[in-house]
């Protein structure tokens, strides 16, 4: 199939994006590059140099909020992706409304505390809506440790499932990126399966 | 009793068993993690109270921190 016959077929559809860190920035890029309709990005912190070692932001962001940032970069790659965004901490009650009509939903927290609310809500809550999850990404190396699982057709889970990050171990660009980015593939490879359905 | 947990077949001395004994059983002490039986996800109020079958289909996930 021919990359413009993709993007349109991908253009129908809605993402939502829990998360705007080292995961859900990422995650966003890749999507919004391949033509995904549009973006739901929520998260509430502001742009920190510290970030900047694997997060897709620029030195001269820091201090913006990281939504506002993102919808900034996404629309200098990508000016048809609709990105809307959302300035808040995501708990319980609000994630059902904050990704109301989304056909996937990316888990891109960086506490796993966070990552449970978000697969719980939904799982719970959203009955049927795909989640790709991001677990275990620290450190450099191994690449073949990170993997790919589907756990059913509403569960993924990108990562090695078992890193933890701390200060020796530290999350950086090239395995939270490569995360990310298996996050981005398996959304395609699910919205791209509807194309059959 | 067997059960397919995360896609091998397990066997068990009982012919039930609680998630909580499962765990138990299993030595899986990591506490961030994401239960389901038979697609149904298992919140962690419910281990004690949710009962595995002959032929149930356990998936069980680890939460890691990073992001």
């Amino acid at each position: 199939m021919k990359f413009t016959d993709i993007k349109s077929h991908l253009g129908k559809f809605r993402v939502g994006i829990a998360g705007a860190g080292g995961l859900g920035s990422n995650c966003a890029i890749a999507l919004a590059r391949c033509g995904v309709g549009t973006l739901v990005i929520a998260d509430s912190d502001i742009v920190e140099t510290q970030n900047l070692n694997r997060q897709y932001y620029f030195a001269d962001q820091t201090g913006m909020l990281k939504t506002e940032a993102l919808k900034e970069n996404i629309s200098r790659i990508n000016t048809s992706v609709k990105v809307l965004i959302q300035n808040l901490k995501l708990n319980e009650s609000n994630i059902p409304s904050v990704f109301e009509g989304c056909d996937v939903i990316v888990e891109a927290f960086d506490s796993n505390d966070m990552k449970k609310v978000l697969v719980e809500t939904v799982q719970l809550q959203m009955p049927g809506i795909p989640v790709i999850i991001g677990s275990g990404l620290a450190g450099w190396g191994n690449n073949d440790t990170i993997r790919y699982r589907k756990i059913d057709d509403t569960l993924y889970v990108c990562g090695d499932e078992s890193t933890t990050v701390s200060d020796e171990l530290p999350p950086l660009a090239p395995r939270v990126g490569i995360v990310a980015n298996m996050q981005a593939n398996t959304v395609i490879e699910i919205l791209m399966n509807k194309l059959t359905e | 009793m067997k059960i397919i947990l995360n896609n091998r077949q397990e066997e068990f001395d009982a012919s039930s068993i609680t998630v909580s004994k499962m765990l138990e059983l299993k030595k899986f002490t990591f506490r961030m993690r994401i239960i389901k039986i038979n697609g149904v996800l298992i919140r962690k109020d419910k281990y004690d109270s949710t009962v595995i079958n002959e032929g149930d289909n356990v998936q069980m996930l680890y939460l890691m921190s990073g992001g």
